[in-house]
């Protein structure tokens, strides 16, 4: 067991865990962050993505003693009010069906479009393979992400109220 | 307690609605307690709302409340993992009431079917059992607050309507909102169903419109609570190690490194079912309980289990399928017979026959199993993301030897169901570990756990011989199955397909052949076997599909217009008459009710052939296929485009699917689920397969077991839905049977090269 301090959506966390716990079990046992999912436990699914300084990593297999002074994000802290354009995308297109998988999906998509704001169909494919999704979701995601980086490619959503 | 698989149950809407509605009665009677001359009166309690203000509350059934601040509460009595019910169901009652959607509250049911009417959410039946109860009940509730308007007006109720949650007086426009009439109507007689007229459906401003899920931004923002996500107090997580072979047990355990593991706070025996492995019980194992989950799992890796495996310990997958396919050759168990297919053997022209093998399958919820348990002073509370609340709380009942009103099953959202959900072992397995160790405990299964103890959909063995006669008629259609049978996991004795399995395809096979046997043969289970998205349909549909793609090839045909000639005269099919043993259960509803109508079936056949294009010239390398299926009471047809490359990497183009589920309650969902369900079927038939060898599964998570991922999924997946006043049936399942024969006939089409094995496998 060590003493870490970790800063998590901007709020410093102390907590004491096995060096080799994943960022993961303590986000969301230790700190009671529960929006990062469980998937694989071993960065197959993408459940579980959280960005550390903007980059997206599979927290499931990232040890806590590798976190050191850098800067996490999870989709409790991706914006203010839940109003980051992924995330309005995610509700104009009516994305999710269990929704278990989506959260890690649109930290792995925010993260992308950080890099590269205007990724092609095919670079949105490469970058969300490792993010699975049990319900089938992914030509909506894809739709939510280029509605974000190419509005002008991307059909009106499907859903009018 | 026997927990019977949703499409052997029966659930007749004609009788979940008089209970329903009697239970609400009851009830009230136990909450509000104020009846007057033998009339229910609307009225159930007294509250206050959080700034200390008197509510009344009016509740007619139990499905709805509303308070005289004018709060309308729906109550979703099923279980929601992505298909839309937490949704689609409060919206049918919504629409018949007259409420602001934009301000209802939903609320989840905890697991009390005498109270609510089945909550089993399985079998694709949410809809098709509640779509009148939940109309009736909103029905019920808005002529109860007319009656109390036209009293306050004084006018009569005949010129009142409800609208965006207030009543209206249609001759002076005069409104009053809901929470303004909720003290007088609390006064009145609740009327029945009978005495309520149901809205025109040009009425409707929610059915058959497209919807958002009520969940929406709690889910984009993490804030939507799964199973993993329920907490209580001092909750311990357990992890547990369970024996890899079905039915063994626990025959000595070292824990001393285990309990060295900081965190780790116990460890305690979980005692299995044996044989057989049942539907509700846990395999046998150990726990380790520890104050968080990576304690929990590091301190079972340094576990040391030894295991008596039982009698499954030398079954291998591989080998059984070798022993079931010698059997295709053999005389088995006849079980439909329409003619002489003997006789049509011996004339035919043409003899096309096939041999199809089809793998088990795991679920994979992308929420592996869990469930949280708390046991004290002779009591139970269950957090659990379940499919079946009820048949978890009977489970628990019967586990722990507790009195029924002792256990409560609280419900969550579910990360993915699929059927694996259905099955409470892992809620049982909290709750007794919980009681075992006196802690407040949250099972976690990992995705190992997963993968390695599933209830798997059963490989399978099949052989279909297609006669072809001199005036190139099919003249005869005989279908062997072998495969381990979902009832063998309750009754070893069970060696064949139950009837609920063999109706998903062959005995349900609607072809105006004239010469029909299917004939089915022994195989044993050796692991748990249940039921998976759309159930035996997946490979019955498969060799089905396929083999009629060969008939349309033989007769020179194409294979829509083959299809279209083989189904014969419009006309609805019964089946029983030619059920030799056992009998035809129609997914658990009267076939009077629910008829098989060809016309419906060609319905989507010829929409499905005009929307997709189909018959159009493609490219060399490129095929559509097509293939058509009745399952869960809906009708749906599916056309697959795919290019296959010079390396035999397939890309699936593009899907369509025409569906006839009758009304269709959220358009968006029923769209949604199809997409949904093309990629599920994707994953089946392209990339997912389990195999046991010694015993064990031999698979451990998405490496082993795959499942489709976004570059190799279908790019385009159109649904067009037929518009129905029709009673309206599930759509969860019947997008996946038809959609592995579609893409394997499109493969021929795009290759020549023919399929009987899953999952597909072209060469490199």
């Amino acid at each position: 067991m060590a003493k870490y301090s970790i800063l998590v959506n901007g709020t410093k966390h102390e907590v004491d865990a096995l060096e080799d716990m994943p960022l993961l079990w303590v986000l969301r046992d230790i700190i009671g962050l529960k929006g990062t999912k469980f998937g694989c436990g071993r960065a197959l699914c993408g459940a579980c993505t959280v960005h550390l300084d903007g980059n997206a990593i599979r927290s499931c297999s990232y040890p806590i003693s590798a976190v050191g002074d850098s800067k996490i994000t999870t989709i409790e802290g991706l914006s203010e009010n839940g109003d980051h354009p992924l995330q309005q995308a995610w509700e104009k297109y009516v994305v999710p069906q269990c929704g278990y998988c989506q959260t890690g999906q649109i930290m792995n998509a925010a993260a992308l479009l950080k890099k590269n704001p205007h990724p092609s169909g095919h670079e949105i494919e490469q970058a969300m393979q490792g993010n699975l999704c049990r319900c089938g979701t992914y030509n909506r995601i894809k739709t939510a992400i280029l509605s974000v980086a190419s509005p002008a490619t991307v059909a009106p959503a499907v859903i009018t109220e | 307690m026997k927990i019977l698989s949703p499409f052997q149950k029966k659930v007749k809407s004609i009788t979940v609605e008089p209970e329903v509605f009697s239970a609400s009665r009851r009830d009230f009677l136990k909450v509000g307690g104020i009846l007057s001359g033998g009339l229910m009166l609307g009225v159930s309690f007294w509250s206050c709302n959080d700034k200390g203000k008197k509510l009344v509350t009016l509740a007619p059934n139990v499905y709805l409340s509303i308070t005289s601040d004018g709060q309308v509460t729906i109550v979703a009595h099923r279980v929601e993992m992505g298909q839309g019910i937490r949704t689609g169901l409060p919206l049918i009652l919504a629409d018949e009431l007259g409420a602001d959607w934009s301000k209802v509250k939903v609320v989840q049911a905890e697991g009390d079917e005498k109270k609510y009417g089945n909550q089993n959410t399985d079998g694709s039946f949410s809809v098709r059992s509640f779509y009148k109860p939940m109309r009736e009940a909103g029905a019920i509730a808005k002529l109860l607050l007319m009656q109390a308007a036209a009293k306050k007006w004084q006018v009569p109720v005949e010129e009142c309507d409800t609208a965006n949650s207030q009543v209206i007086h249609k001759g002076s426009d005069r409104k009053l909102n809901f929470g303004e009439v909720v003290e007088i109507a609390s006064q009145l007689p609740i009327p029945t169903a009978k005495d309520v007229k149901l809205k025109e459906p040009q009425r409707f401003n929610l059915i058959g419109k497209a919807t958002p899920i009520i969940d929406l931004h709690d889910i984009v923002t993490g804030k939507a609570v799964f199973g993993i996500d329920a907490v209580t107090e001092g909750l311990k997580i357990a992890v547990v190690k369970r024996c890899p072979v079905v039915g063994g047990t626990v025959k000595s355990v070292n824990d001393t490194k285990t309990l060295a593991v900081p965190g780790v706070i116990k460890v305690v025996q979980v005692r299995g079912a044996g044989l057989p492995a049942t539907l509700r019980k846990p395999l046998a194992g150990v726990a380790v309980i520890a104050e968080n989950t990576w304690a929990a799992i590091k301190g079972r890796e340094l576990l040391e289990v030894e295991w008596e495996p039982g009698p499954n310990a030398g079954y291998d997958s591989a080998q059984q399928i070798t022993e079931l396919t010698a059997k295709m050759a053999q005389n088995g168990t006849v079980r439909r017979k329409r003619g002489d297919f003997n006789a049509a053997r011996a004339k035919a022209t043409k003899v096309i026959d096939h041999t199809y093998i089809a793998p088990y399958l795991a679920h994979a919820t992308l929420e592996p199993p869990n469930a949280t348990a708390v046991v004290k002073n002779g009591t139970c509370e269950i957090w659990a993301p379940t499919q079946n609340p009820q048949g978890a709380k009977d489970a628990v009942v019967e586990a722990l030897g507790l009195p029924a009103d002792k256990v409560k099953v609280n419900v969550t959202l579910l990360g993915g169901g699929f059927g694996r959900k259905s099955k409470p072992d892992y809620v049982v397995e909290a709750a007794v570990i919980a009681q075992a160790s006196g802690l407040p405990v949250k099972v976690q299964w990992t995705r190992e756990d997963d993968i390695h103890h599933d209830y798997f959909h059963a490989m399978s063995v099949q052989r279909i011989v297609a006669t072809i006669d001199q005036h190139n008629k099919l003249s005869g259609w005989n279908h062997h199955i072998a495969y381990p049978s979902i009832g063998a996991t309750e009754d070893l004795k069970a060696l064949q397909p139950g009837d609920g399995e063999l109706m998903q395809g062959p005995t349900d096979f609607p072809f105006d052949v004239p010469n029909i046997k299917v004939e089915t043969h022994d195989a044993a289970a050796h692991v748990r076997i249940g039921w998976l998205r759309s159930v035996r349909n997946i490979p019955q549909v498969f060799a089905i599909g396929t083999m009629l793609d060969e008939v349309a090839v033989a007769r020179g045909m194409d294979p829509v217009a083959n299809a279209l000639d083989l189904l014969g005269p419009d006309r609805n099919i019964t089946f029983s008459e030619e059920m030799v043993k056992g009998a035809y259960p129609n997914y658990g509803e009267d076939i009077a009710d629910y008829p098989w109508e060809v016309s419906r079936m060609k319905g989507v056949i010829q929409r499905v052939a005009t929307e997709s294009g189909w018959g159009e010239q493609l490219p060399a390398g490129t095929g559509m296929g097509f293939a058509a299926h009745k399952s869960f009471l809906t009708y749906v047809a599916c056309v697959v485009k795919v290019q296959v490359d010079a390396n035999n990497r397939i890309t699936i183009q593009q899907v369509d699917y025409a569906v006839d589920c009758g009304v269709a309650v959220n358009v968006d969902r029923v769209r949604s689920q199809f997409e949904g369900g093309a990629q599920f079927a994707a994953s089946l038939a392209l990339k997912s397969a389990i195999t046991i060898k010694n015993g064990q599964v031999e698979q451990s998570n998405f490496d082993g077991y795959q499942i489709i991922r976004m570059p190799e999924s279908p790019r385009e997946i159109r649904v067009h839905i037929v518009e129905s006043q029709a009673k309206p049936t599930g759509v969860g399942e019947p997008p996946v049977p038809p959609f592995t024969p579609a893409l394997c006939n499109a493969i021929f089409a795009a290759t020549g090269k023919r399929i009987y094995n899953l999952p597909i496998d072209l060469g490199a």
